[in-house]
């Protein structure tokens, strides 16, 4: 597993349904981030050389590396803070108005 | 040393240890926390203390990172590693890693005597200072690591008084001062140079402290896609270096290269711009003593 999924999380409706300490199994997650973004990013992938500085530098880790040497955005969890297509050297990224883009 | 590979960012692990985590976009401080996990992998038990990574990484009912992580009490950082360092020993787990991330706050000003304990006694730690240069989980309030002219809620700018009145603590010169087994600063804008730190830091036997600086763009008031090069100007304008300390000796690994950028930097940030010429001159004077001071004793 490279990214914790992510879980399904009932609300508890009693206080003794609420664990005795504040601790949880590692990688626990139950909300995602997308809805942070006014801007989304989207990449042309003729354009990316697979330098692989965008992944690097994305604090969310929500870039990942394909098999044909390219990236993808992890949609669920970029908050869309445009540092991947700031830093990227080719302007392989670009930052699109959320509902503009496809 | 031996020769070791280098991580980069095309050999690094595609596993994500620090993810779905709530923090800003564009932190610099969860991007320094993310790339230290890659670094030191799934073995590793992490403490941080009070203050923005413990608070977006440990949401209830989320756990952010993928290992071992705990928070700390704000003060016990240094105290808590040392203690984990002794359960894994004692447990036979010595191929493992504890490390710490705690803020500026959290290091130089409330966890500076937990951290000195630590390092005096040698343990096999790593203590991970994100420099975002003030108290940021609790609203912005300035910390022994605020710079000079810094608007903070408890250094504000107005008539009688340009923000921070007193310079960055020199913590790097007093971590050192301990003759520590490796320490070294690093920035969110110079990746590689980091990712060659943390590789370092998790060979060394003994204690080892890297000093991150990591932007902040809510504290600091810039745009977030600008945290990664905002991140790299303030090493090449020479408001922080990047530094070595191993063996007892100090090694400067970049050279100022653009001290004109200065002004224009300091005023892209909503945290400066109240600067007028005459503080910047102070800012401009400061740096250059410290340079001088710098290349002379370490160049
Ligand atoms: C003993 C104690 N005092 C105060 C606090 C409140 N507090 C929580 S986070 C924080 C700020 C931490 O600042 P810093 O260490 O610089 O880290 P940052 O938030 O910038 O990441 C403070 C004051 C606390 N949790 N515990
Ligand atoms: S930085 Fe640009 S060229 Fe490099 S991998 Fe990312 S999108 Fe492709
Ligand atoms: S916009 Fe920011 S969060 Fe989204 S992929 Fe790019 S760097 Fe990551
Ligand atoms: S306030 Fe600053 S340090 Fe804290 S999570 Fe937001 S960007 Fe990161």
């Amino acid at each position: 597993m490279l990214k914790p999924e992510i879980k399904n999380y009932v609300t508890p409706k009693h206080i003794r349904d609420y664990p005795t300490g504040p601790s949880f199994e590692a990688g626990h997650l139950v909300s995602i981030n997308a809805g942070w973004r006014t801007f989304k990013p989207v990449v042309d992938i003729n354009v990316c050389t697979g330098c692989y500085q965008c992944y690097l530098l994305c604090s969310d880790g929500a870039i990942s590396k394909t098999d044909n040497k390219k990236i993808e955005f992890d949609y669920s969890f970029c908050k869309g803070c445009g540092v991947c297509a700031h830093e990227c050297s080719f302007n392989a990224i670009s930052m699109v108005k959320e509902e503009l883009a496809k | 040393m031996v020769d070791i590979k280098k991580i980069t960012a095309k050999n690094m692990t595609d596993k994500e240890f620090f993810f779905g985590h709530k923090a800003c976009a564009g932190c610099g401080g969860s991007l320094a926390v993310r790339l230290a996990m890659k670094v030191f992998g799934e073995k590793t038990f992490a403490a941080l203390p009070a203050g923005c990574m413990s608070a977006v990484g440990f949401i209830f009912p989320q756990m952010a990172f993928l290992n071992n992580a705990i928070i700390s009490t704000f003060p016990g950082t240094g105290s808590m590693l040392s203690g984990m360092r002794a359960g894994l020993d004692a447990l036979g787990f010595h191929d493992t890693h504890v490390v710490g991330f705690a803020g500026d706050g959290g290091t130089a000003d409330i966890g500076l005597q937990a951290l000195s304990g630590a390092i005096d006694r040698r343990d096999r730690i790593i203590y991970i200072c994100y420099d975002n240069e003030a108290y940021m989980n609790t609203g912005v309030q300035k910390s022994g690591l605020t710079p000079y002219g810094t608007k903070t809620t408890t250094s504000p700018a107005g008539k009688n008084l340009s923000g921070a009145v007193t310079h960055k603590k020199n913590l790097f010169e007093i971590i050192a001062a301990h003759d520590i087994a490796y320490a070294a600063t690093a920035s969110v804008g110079y990746p590689q140079d980091y990712l060659n730190k943390l590789s370092k830091a998790a060979r060394v036997k003994g204690t080892s402290y890297i000093h991150i600086y990591a932007t902040c763009p809510t504290g600091w008031g810039i745009s977030t896609e600008t945290s990664v090069s905002l991140a790299k100007e303030a090493v090449d304008c020479g408001l922080w270096y990047l530094a070595e300390y191993e063996n007892s000796t100090f090694k400067i690994n970049r050279k100022l290269t653009k001290p004109e950028l200065l002004k224009e930097h300091l005023l892209k940030q909503g945290r400066f711009k109240h600067l007028k010429d005459e503080d910047i001159k102070v800012i401009e004077s400061e740096r250059d003593r410290k340079w001088a001071q710098m290349m002379e004793k370490w160049g």
